[in-house]
């Protein structure tokens, strides 16, 4: 891991693969929306807005995913002060609450039709508007402190403190008694709904996951700029 | 997609116009730092 501490290294690994990223992202969305909008069939119940769910789904995911790997850079960076963990914390926050209101206004587009409400307090609704919470938090707390450093400890606290909320997301339509329905996919004994749907599922996922990646490795890019120019500044005054 | 196709292209919309801002904002920013270190440090051409 300490390998990468060394920014000019990370940045020369970074430059090779984020073409791969970028290319990455374009297909597997383009298949994606091609057989999310297409190539798939209309569900026996909830008809042709089951579509939404190929956004839905992959955002909710990602949601998560990105949380869980602020949660890991902010302990990286708390336990070995690794130079790049607060960065790519950092960096990795405006997607990820990007993605967790795609989820959330997704969400509410489908639950409009088929549930015949935009919003309800329930359990796994609740929980991912405390996730939001929680991103808009790290990313209004960071910025508070006029001592970058400072900043990055509070925020790093935060993103750990935050992680006991994903446990409680993927897991209150089983614990409680909800309207949003259980797992299909990410569950013991394998996904349940058919490989037809499953396909543009997991292409939009993986479309999202290499989107997430691509926008990592630029916003990096720009961070370590940003604290070089910073240092030449002060340097200079 | 009948009555339903307003949620199903409002839901993609939101995606793009979320996803693409975010895209946009990223090179935007980056496009920025780069013009900001080109001009605090002339010697160097490019960015590191």
């Amino acid at each position: 891991m300490h390998r990468f501490a060394n920014p000019a290294r990370f940045q020369r690994i970074a430059r090779r693969i984020l073409p791969f990223f970028a290319g990455a992202t374009v297909l597997f969305i383009g298949f994606g929306l091609y057989y999310a909008l297409l190539g798939s069939p209309a569900d026996y119940q909830q008809g042709e807005t089951v579509r939404i769910m190929y956004v839905h789904v992959p955002a909710a995911w990602m949601s998560l995913f990105v949380y869980a790997s602020m949660a890991l850079s902010s302990a990286v960076a708390l336990i070995w002060r690794h130079p790049l963990a607060d960065l790519a914390t950092r960096a990795a926050a405006l997607p990820g609450a990007a993605f967790t209101a795609l989820c959330l206004a997704t969400g509410s587009l489908w639950g409009q039709p088929m549930w015949g409400t935009w919003w309800v307090w329930d359990a796994r609704l609740t929980s991912v508007l405390v996730l939001l919470f929680l991103y808009l938090g790290y990313i209004a707390l960071v910025d508070a402190f006029d001592d970058p450093e400072r900043g990055a400890k509070a925020g790093s606290i935060l993103a750990l403190v935050g992680a006991v909320n994903l446990p409680i997301i993927k897991f209150s339509v089983d614990w409680w008694n909800t309207l949003h329905q259980p797992a299909s996919v990410l569950k013991l004994g394998g996904p349940s709904i058919d490989g037809t749907m499953l396909r543009p599922l997991l292409l939009m996922a993986l479309g999202f996951t290499c989107f997430f990646v691509t926008l990592l490795l630029l916003r990096l890019e720009t961070a370590l700029l940003d604290r070089k120019i910073r240092a030449v500044e002060e340097r200079v005054s | 997609m009948g009555g339903y196709a307003v949620f199903i292209w409002a839901s993609y919309g939101l995606a793009a116009v979320t996803l693409g801002g975010l895209a946009a904002l990223t090179l935007w920013q980056r496009r920025r730092a780069r013009r900001t270190w080109a001009a605090v440090n002339p010697r160097r051409e490019s960015a590191p």
